[in-house]
């Protein structure tokens, strides 16, 4: 049913926190994202087309942009300047207003009632590709060898394995992070540890003004000391004992 | 986005099937002559065509059927329901005019009606995705609903002076809904032309508090699903340009063609021009859908620096 599920307010909300200040940018979540559910039994495998052509292309669940920005006056001389650089890991981001979910004629995307993971039974896509139009994160891709629509499941086929050690039962892209920079949790338990890190950090949401309501939190990068402050004459007034002398009898050259 | 040609021919020519249906199911025409019997049999061709057309650009046609089951939330499936549900009536009045010659108004009235409602549903398709700000309007439904009546009361008129028939009251509906149809058209690309209110750049990464967000790297080389089916754009003199044609195709030669046959009162010579004129409308109508398609903006290319 693509009606969305009425939900109790203490329902879990399982989804990710990412830490835009630690993300390096390496693409790893990537690639073992793909990896992982090409090789699932969960649906059929994510296909690349003309896959050593020049024309690579695929379904993928996760991908990494890199934005720049440029602070309110900042300056750019040259290469360098204080425009930062910040990698941007985008996946699914498990709505509680699903606007994909809502729009399917099939029944096949829908959101699950127990934890909020949105999900596509790919027995009932029909590959039309009207919910990849709803959502404004662009988090759904369609199969063209299978013909139907894919996106993250929150590796729902890992969370819930038992057969799995304890610190395998996450997302194959939060396990894999090698900067720490993706984390998994109930994000409506306000003790969790991704509850407590946005509530930290102030962790906000992609788009609100498409009041699509994500569970998934952006962690914004820490603020950054200007560029001018670090070129300007460095303090020794605070300098004591040995320091203080030597900084004494230097000046005096 | 991706204007796919699959949706395009199917709005169109739908579009104009329901608009034709329903002006011959208000009984404007006599059924009694051949070539008003011709319409009623075009204007079912022309939905079953696009219809089965819409279905072409489906990864898996063959479960198509699932999508009569979710009406309650999705303006797809209820479009779905209500396409098949007006068949009932259009096949019934159809029946009547072209195997009986007569009108069955009531059946005609209903189908009339159950058109609207259909392709009202096919423009809130678009209309409902806020994801795509330039559909988010009202002003979608209208359009849509103008262009398909202008068009069927168009086809309408030139089957009625093909036949010989005294067409006044429906060459002025016609003339009438082609104006009403392009002014509503004129305010939603005003609407366009407006600097956005929709999501940017900074809102999509959440940066905006930094300061201002350019994309640096997509995160591939290479076109990807969302770049192909999201990110056509179309260089903003050629859809200036194209406009212009629509407008002069679709809006213009018609009405011009109309108020030629208005002067005439009738003869071949108009049904000829009125002819010329719907096939002219057809060709501007199916610009003016490529442009609804090739000049909105998704929000995901704020991700991808388009």
């Amino acid at each position: 049913m693509t009606t969305l599920p009425d939900r109790p307010a203490d329902a879990r909300k399982l989804g990710l926190v990412i830490d835009l200040d630690v993300c390096v940018g390496c693409h790893a979540c990537v690639v073992n994202c793909k990896e992982w559910n090409t090789g699932s039994d969960y649906g059929a495998a994510l296909s690349d087309q003309d896959p050593y052509g020049p024309d690579v292309s695929g379904a993928w669940l996760n991908r990494v942009h890199s934005f720049e920005v440029i602070p309110e006056g900042g300056e750019i001389v040259g290469e360098a300047g204080e425009a930062r650089i910040v990698h941007f890991p985008k996946s699914c981001l498990h709505c509680d207003d699903a606007p994909c979910v809502t729009v399917c004629p099939t029944g096949a995307s829908y959101k699950r009632a127990e934890d909020g993971i949105v999900l596509v039974d790919e027995q009932k896509c029909i590959g039309c590709g009207l919910c990849a139009w709803a959502c404004p994160y662009g988090a759904r891709e369609m199969d063209l060898a299978a013909g139907v629509m894919k996106k993250c499941t929150l590796c729902i086929d890992r969370i819930y394995n038992e057969t799995f050690e304890e610190a395998d039962r996450v997302p194959a892209c939060v396990r894999t992070c090698p900067a720490n920079a993706r984390h998994f949790g109930d994000l409506n338990d306000p003790a969790s540890a991704v509850a407590v890190m946005v509530a930290e950090r102030g962790g906000i949401d992609l788009m609100p003004e498409q009041g699509t309501r994500p569970v998934n939190k952006y962690l914004p990068p820490r603020p950054r000391k200007p560029l001018a402050a670090a070129a300007a004459e460095p303090d020794t007034g605070g300098a004591t004992g040995f320091f203080a002398w030597l900084d004494g009898v230097l000046d005096r050259f | 986005m991706h204007p796919a040609a699959s949706i395009i021919v199917f709005t169109t020519f739908s579009g104009l099937g329901y608009g034709l249906a329903a002006i011959l199911g208000l009984g404007l025409v006599d059924p009694s002559s051949v070539a008003v019997k011709a319409a009623y049999v075009a204007s079912l061709g022309l939905i079953g065509l696009g219809l089965l057309s819409s279905t072409l650009h489906l990864g898996n046609p063959q479960r198509a059927w699932r999508a009569l089951s979710q009406w309650r939330s999705s303006w797809l499936s209820r479009e779905g329901v209500m396409a098949f549900a007006t068949f009932v009536p259009l096949l019934w009045s159809g029946f009547a005019a072209v195997v009986e010659g007569r009108i069955a108004f009531v059946a005609g009235a209903l189908g009339a009606l159950l058109a609207a409602v259909t392709v009202y549903c096919t423009a809130m398709i678009y209309a409902s995705l806020r994801s795509v700000e330039a559909w988010h309007t009202r002003l979608t439904p209208l359009c849509y609903l103008l262009f398909a009546a202008a068009g069927g009361a168009l086809a309408a008129a030139f089957a009625a002076v093909a036949a010989g028939q005294p067409a006044r009251p429906l060459l002025v509906l016609a003339l009438a809904l082609l104006v009403a149809a392009w002014t509503a058209k004129a305010f939603w690309r005003r609407r366009l032309a407006r600097p956005g209110q929709g999501s940017t750049p900074e809102t999509a990464t959440g940066l905006g508090a930094i300061g201002r967000v350019r994309l640096f790297e997509r995160p591939h080389s290479t076109e990807n699903y969302l770049t192909r089916e999201m990110g056509f754009r179309v260089a903003r003199k050629h859809a200036a340009k194209l406009a212009r044609l629509a407008l002069l195709l679709g809006g213009i030669a018609p009405a011009l063609a109309l108020l030629a046959a208005l002067a005439a009162g009738g003869g071949a010579l108009a049904a000829a021009l009125l002819g010329l004129a719907l096939l002219s409308h057809v060709l501007g109508m199916l610009t003016e859908r490529w442009l609804f398609f090739a000049e909105a903006r998704h929000a995901v290319m704020n991700y991808y620096g388009g």
